[in-house]
């Protein structure tokens, strides 16, 4: 019984965001405008969910996560290209998301097992060499069109669309983290040595982290390519990196709800700016240096929004294991 | 020390709250002036104010301002002022994107300057057609720009011709005027702007072309290509690309004892090439561009004046360019049968002999400007001669 009323809790925040976007954009107070915010706030949820799986949960301190966003977006843009007149722009949407984050998760295991022996400093250097090299090859291909990039992507991506992938990123990103392979990540984190010794394969581990983070920077890269319908290298450059993880470190190092909630708040505080070009890079960055002086741990530190008082309203009488082993 | 913290934390966040609600109540004041009753035309303007490629879109938006000032100034077009919604897309195409949405959904504009740079700009290219309003860019020289296939960007139009125009007027003019019979040539491999001029220029260029050489965006020693090429022997050196690189590969092929003219593009158009390149190394310089400073023409004069007078500075293409562009959309929105997106866009693509500081032009059915270009040419790091071509 508890049980279920437990999953219903946690369905209620995605149910509940489902459902007002949507009435809002029917009753046309949500314009093409704010949408585009919202998908954009998707995306870098998306992303930087995925980052914090390495980052916040496993230690992995990687900054190299626009070169898978690039990679699955290039995939799903050829896919959508080449055989949306084809299959329909619809299969080809969903195949090319597939393919895309499938090759994203694919690089991600490729470069993981090498560079993920290092740590700290040198796995960072490691990454950003490699999202890098996945920008210039993206560069120099014929078949992604070099620096003009690929324009006239067909955009499939409505509120269902954008919804669905994020939520999924974010059940899916949850019970991993929950899960034993979860645990043996955080415990990585801890202390890698410790975890070594009482039998966790640390390798085995930050690779298998590692992938799934790739995987869904993928999913994020293309929902992406598919909302702009246009990418270019210079938009997977290290800067994005940065990006996704100021909103990881922002909502703090090891908490799914903070990612969600500091990536909305960059949206609108972004949104905001954007009128006041001239001093508009000034407050941003004010804003993040204040945020990081006064919750030096990020907004959520390494707690979810369901262990706050928040969460706690609705946790009476409910006995939930995982949950108190998590706070 | 706890409460000091948490009095600096109150007080920004009451800071922010009330940054937010200025920024707020600001705008429903902004939207009811323009539906009160039409009494100002509104355009959008969707620039790279800031990031990778800002200086061509503050040139720009210098240039449309001084346009649009003049014209208020006036009498605004029919009797309406022109009221600007201006926006900073941060150089990113993907906020360019949502800018559009947010000058054609929500503010209401009924035509679009920018973006400066063809990538940005055919990010908003979709949504213009979507909400029927034009986008109109400036400088976005990519050929592909106005079509899609064969197809033409139904609400997309420029004021500036393409690269591969350049490219091929340069390789008549080498051919032509310098009677050249051999060209190497050094393009930016990172750079589809780059390799759109040398691609047009070797199609064209009816001599042999001996070496062909390339460089990456940031490179600063140049040494190894231009020993390279000083082996052969060759009557022009063609370096499509930006003053950055182009400043400093002038400078170290001369200082090698490479002599040979030096041809480029629109790129080459900054004092910055002056400042790397040094006034010793620029002779023989040959480049093409929108329009030149030392040009006689009595309009070219009079906008130069106007310009110095205003900004204190020698206005470069990008102003002279954003200037045309601002007088561009206000002639199509006072020719416009209503003022709604489609009447002005049936305006534009209807332009016959417009007459702009950069040429007079029409649109052809592409949604180019069918114009001249002027190959201008530099002695000790000045413009000397200046040649309309095309």
């Amino acid at each position: 019984m508890s049980k279920f009323k437990s999953i219903g809790l946690r369905a209620l925040p995605f149910i509940v965001s489902y459902v007002v976007v949507l009435a809002l954009m029917n009753l046309g107070v949500i314009n093409d405008y704010i949408f585009s915010i919202i998908v954009t706030i998707c995306v870098n949820i998306i992303l930087a969910a995925s980052l914090n799986l390495v980052t916040g949960f496993t230690g992995q301190f990687s900054l190299g996560h626009a070169g898978f966003m690039a990679v699955g977006a290039y995939t799903c843009a050829l896919i959508c290209i080449y055989l949306g007149p084809v299959i329909g722009d619809v299969p080809a949407f969903l195949l090319g998301m597939l393919a895309g984050a499938t090759a994203a998760a694919l690089i991600g295991a490729l470069v993981g097992l090498p560079t993920l022996r290092l740590r700290g400093d040198y796995l960072a250097i490691a990454t950003l060499g490699m999202a890098e090299i996945i920008r210039v090859i993206m560069l120099n291909l014929p078949i992604t069109n070099g620096a003009a990039g690929l324009s006239g992507i067909p955009q499939v991506v409505d509120w269902n669309w954008a919804f669905l992938f994020t939520a999924l990123t974010l059940i899916v990103l949850w019970n991993y983290i929950r899960s034993s392979q979860g645990r043996r990540a955080i415990a990585v984190r801890e202390d890698e040595i410790a975890a070594e010794a009482i039998g966790v394969n640390t390798t085995a581990t930050k690779v298998q982290a590692f992938t799934i983070g790739a995987f869904f920077a993928g999913i994020g890269g293309g929902l992406y390519a598919s909302y702009f319908f246009l990418i270019k290298p210079d938009q997977f450059g290290f800067l994005r990196s940065i990006d996704i993880l100021v909103i990881v470190v922002l909502g703090g190092l090891g908490s799914l709800s903070g990612t969600v909630i500091a990536a909305i708040l960059l949206a609108i505080v972004s949104m905001l700016l954007a009128q006041f070009s001239d001093i508009r890079m000034i407050i941003y960055s004010l804003v993040l240096v204040l945020i990081m002086i006064f919750r030096p741990g990020g907004l959520m530190g390494s707690k979810e929004i369901t262990d706050t008082v928040f969460g706690k309203v609705f946790r009476r009488g409910r006995s939930d294991k995982t949950e108190e082993a998590a706070a | 020390m706890n409460l000091s913290r948490r009095t600096l934390l109150g007080a920004s966040a009451a800071a922010a709250v009330a940054g937010a609600l200025s920024a707020c109540s600001a705008k429903p004041g902004g939207g009811g002036g323009g539906e009160a009753g039409g009494d100002t035309v509104k355009l959008g303007i969707n620039y790279e104010l800031s990031g990778g490629v800002a200086t061509y879109g503050q040139a720009s938006v210098v240039g449309i301002k001084m346009a649009l000032d003049e014209l208020n100034e006036a009498g605004g077009i029919d009797g309406k002022k022109v009221e600007l919604k201006e926006y900073d897309n941060k150089s990113d195409a993907a906020e360019a994107t949502t800018l559009a949405n947010k000058l054609m959904a929500q503010d209401g504009v009924i035509a679009c300057m920018g973006p400066a740079t063809s990538g940005n700009f055919k990010a908003t290219v979709p949504v213009a057609n979507k909400n029927k309003i034009p986008v109109v860019s400036g400088s976005a020289t990519a050929d592909d720009v106005t079509v899609s296939g064969d197809k033409v960007e139904e609400y997309a139009f420029r004021i500036c011709f393409n690269d591969s125009f350049q490219g091929t007027i340069m390789a008549k003019f080498a051919a032509e005027n310098l009677s050249a019979k051999t060209a190497v040539i050094i393009k930016d491999n990172s750079n589809d702007y780059s390799k759109g001029l040398a691609s047009a220029f070797t199609e064209e260029f009816p001599g042999e072309i001996v070496a062909e050489e390339a460089f990456v965006a940031g490179d600063t020693d140049f040494n190894t290509i231009l020993t390279r090429i000083k082996g052969e022997t060759f009557d022009v050196i063609y370096l499509p690309g930006y003053y950055s690189e182009a400043g400093l590969i002038i400078k170290q092929a001369r200082d090698l004892g490479i002599t040979a003219p030096v041809l480029g593009g629109d790129g080459f158009d900054s004092p910055k090439l002056l400042e790397l390149g040094g006034a010793a190394a620029l002779n023989d310089v040959y480049f093409t561009n929108h329009y030149s400073s030392i040009d006689e023409d009595p309009k070219v004069k009079e906008f130069i004046e106007a310009f110095k007078k205003k900004n204190n500075e020698e206005p470069n293409a990008f102003h002279a360019l954003g200037y045309d562009l601002g007088k561009f959309v206000a002639d199509a929105v006072s020719r416009a049968s209503e003022l709604t997106g489609e009447a002005v866009q049936k305006a534009m693509a209807e332009t016959k002999g417009f007459v702009g500081v950069t040429g007079t032009f029409d649109m052809d059915e592409n949604h180019n400007p069918v114009k001249s270009i002027v190959v201008i040419g530099l002695k000790d790091g000045v413009q000397d001669t200046s040649e309309k071509v095309g």
